[in-house]
């Protein structure tokens, strides 16, 4: 690891002060990026440490909930509010990772994690345009098994591995975000960049811009949620295939429906086609899967990769059949 | 600041790329915390910091600067093995011993997981008073690998020592 000056933030305001140091970098807990750091992939000669800002979460005037970004992903998890009335995000944060890591790693922190791609972590090996702009890539011609289908580009297929987010995504979680230029509020679904040719930009954040709170709007009224990960073992592996589902019904029809996938895209990506399509229609699995059709239309996939299209709708389906027949 | 370890005051390392692990075993020399993989993936250096268990592998050591490390060391009461620290040994919970350490000190926070009712990935109530059943024990010991298969003896341990809080 390059030499680097380390210090704790004391504020908001002292961490925007330090993050405009172009060769600085916020830390988290450092799971992620500690390790990207110790292999040479990122190499910031500034760490300004945000743990000791806002890790409260609490109520909102209109019934959901602000989380301050120091949150661990455990102290989320086991909120009792989230546990209540946003279940998928409680089931999202425990099937990953360990307990060790989920008590460390931050809220902050799980949204900007890096992708897992085995070449983007293999300095001395591998091409990745990710690592190194204009390299090329050898995930598309490589071992793509864990790879995206949805919203990627020729260079660059990897995923986003966050579960976390796919569940706050379902729930339309906005992103609080401050930096020398103010603050300001984007939904979860667009702080990441789908890659095009500049797959090396993955958020629309300016350089050291903070996330200070992650806020979750009242989950809709008597809705059931639900998040299931299908994976290469039962536990201890990232995401093949996620689905996190939120579904209200009304006098036997849906009446609201929200689908967000995870290990297919560069980032938590929002079925909102397919949803559109369940409301009004009879819960059954003929309508399920027309939404699965149409949230899986514009796969691209690789050999390695081929067999997560069917996957994704497969998981879509028993998901919302599961939340359909439900007892609250 | 000093980090406290075991009880006691140290000075954070000068060098501020010095991991926690590191600093435990190679400059405090208190090698009973292992080091596996060195990237999070194995458990092997699994530490408590103000009673929870977490990595210190992936940790920096200036980042738990005020704060409180237990580590396999601070667990016996001098020549008084810790209660799952017996448990080990009656239920032959190890082989070659090196996971040990981080199982040891990942289940003495799982049990305190288990009491506040932390739910698990496969709890089937979110709300319920988690069982601590096999099933969960395993899957709440994900994060904590052993190479040798000790892994029968290993939830026969736990979930002996887990169970103490049923009775
Ligand atoms: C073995 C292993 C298995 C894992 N399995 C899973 C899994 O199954 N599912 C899953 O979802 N995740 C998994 N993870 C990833 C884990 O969830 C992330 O490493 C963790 O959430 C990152 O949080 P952190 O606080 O440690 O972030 P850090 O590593 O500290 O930071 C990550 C990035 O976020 C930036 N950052 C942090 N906080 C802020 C902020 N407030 N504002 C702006 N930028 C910020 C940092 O600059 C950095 O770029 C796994 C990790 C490991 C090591
Ligand atoms: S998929 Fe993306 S991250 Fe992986 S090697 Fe290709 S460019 Fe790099
Ligand atoms: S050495 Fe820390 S997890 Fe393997
Ligand atoms: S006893 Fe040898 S690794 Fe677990």
């Amino acid at each position: 690891m390059i030499p680097f000056s380390y210090n704790k933030a004391k504020s908001e305001p002292d961490a925007i002060a330090r993050g405009a140091d172009t060769a600085a970098r916020f830390l988290g807990a450092g799971t992620n990026l500690v390790d990207l750091m110790r292999e040479g992939i990122e190499s910031p000669t500034v760490l300004v440490d945000v743990t000791d800002l806002s890790n409260r979460i609490e109520e909102t005037d209109d019934g959901g909930l602000m989380i301050g970004a120091a949150a661990s992903n455990t102290a989320l998890a086991e909120n009792a509010a989230v546990r209540e009335r946003y279940p998928a995000v409680s089931r999202s944060i425990l099937s990953g990772a360990s307990a060790q890591i989920r008590n460390m790693a931050t809220v902050g922190g799980n949204i900007l994690q890096r992708t897992r791609c085995t070449y983007f972590y293999d300095v001395e090996g591998a091409r990745c345009n990710k690592r190194q702009p204009g390299e090329g890539c050898d995930a598309i011609d490589g071992f793509n098994r864990g790879h995206g289908v949805l919203g990627v580009s020729p260079a660059c297929i990897a995923t986003h591995p966050s579960d976390m987010c796919v569940a706050l995504a379902a729930f339309d979680a906005t992103v609080h975000l401050a930096g020398a230029d103010g603050r300001r509020v984007l939904p979860l679904t667009d702080i990441h960049r789908l890659p095009g040719d500049t797959p090396h930009v993955e958020t629309v954040l300016t350089p050291g811009e903070l996330i200070t709170a992650i806020e979750l709007p009242a989950p809709p009224v008597d809705a059931r949620s639900t998040y299931r990960k299908v994976r290469d073992r039962a536990s201890y592996a990232f995401a093949l295939i996620s689905v996190a589902a939120v579904l209200r019904l009304n006098d036997g029809r849906i009446a609201d429906a929200r689908i967000a996938l995870g290990g297919v895209a560069p980032k938590p990506w929002r079925a909102r086609e397919a949803e559109a399509t369940l409301v009004g229609a009879a819960p059954d699995d003929a309508a399920f899967a027309r939404a699965a059709d149409i949230a899986l239309s514009g796969a691209a996939t690789r050999p390695g990769n081929a067999f997560k299209p069917e996957l994704a709708r497969r998981t879509i389906v028993a998901v919302l059949h599961d939340l359909a027949g439900a007892s609250r | 600041m000093a980090i406290t370890i075991n009880g006691r005051a140290y000075d954070a390392p000068k060098d501020v790329r010095v991991s926690l692990l590191d600093l435990l075993r190679d400059t405090l020399d208190r090698p009973g915390t292992k080091k596996g993989c060195n990237q999070g993936a194995c458990g092997a250096c699994t530490v408590l910091v103000d009673g929870e268990r977490i990595l210190s592998c992936l940790a920096l050591a200036v980042q738990y600067e005020g704060r409180s490390v237990t580590t396999i060391e601070g667990l016996a009461d001098d020549d008084d093995l810790h209660p799952l620290q017996s448990l080990f040994v009656e239920h032959d919970g190890f082989q070659c011993g090196y996971c040990t350490p981080g199982q040891i000190m990942s289940a003495v926070a799982l049990r305190e997981e288990f009491k506040r009712g932390l739910p698990s990935n496969i709890s089937p109530d979110l709300q319920a008073s988690p069982e601590r059943s096999r099933a969960e024990i395993k899957e709440r010991m994900n994060g904590n690998l052993c190479r040798c298969g000790a892994h029968n003896g290993i939830v026969d341990a736990i979930a002996a020592y887990v169970s103490e809080d049923n009775e």
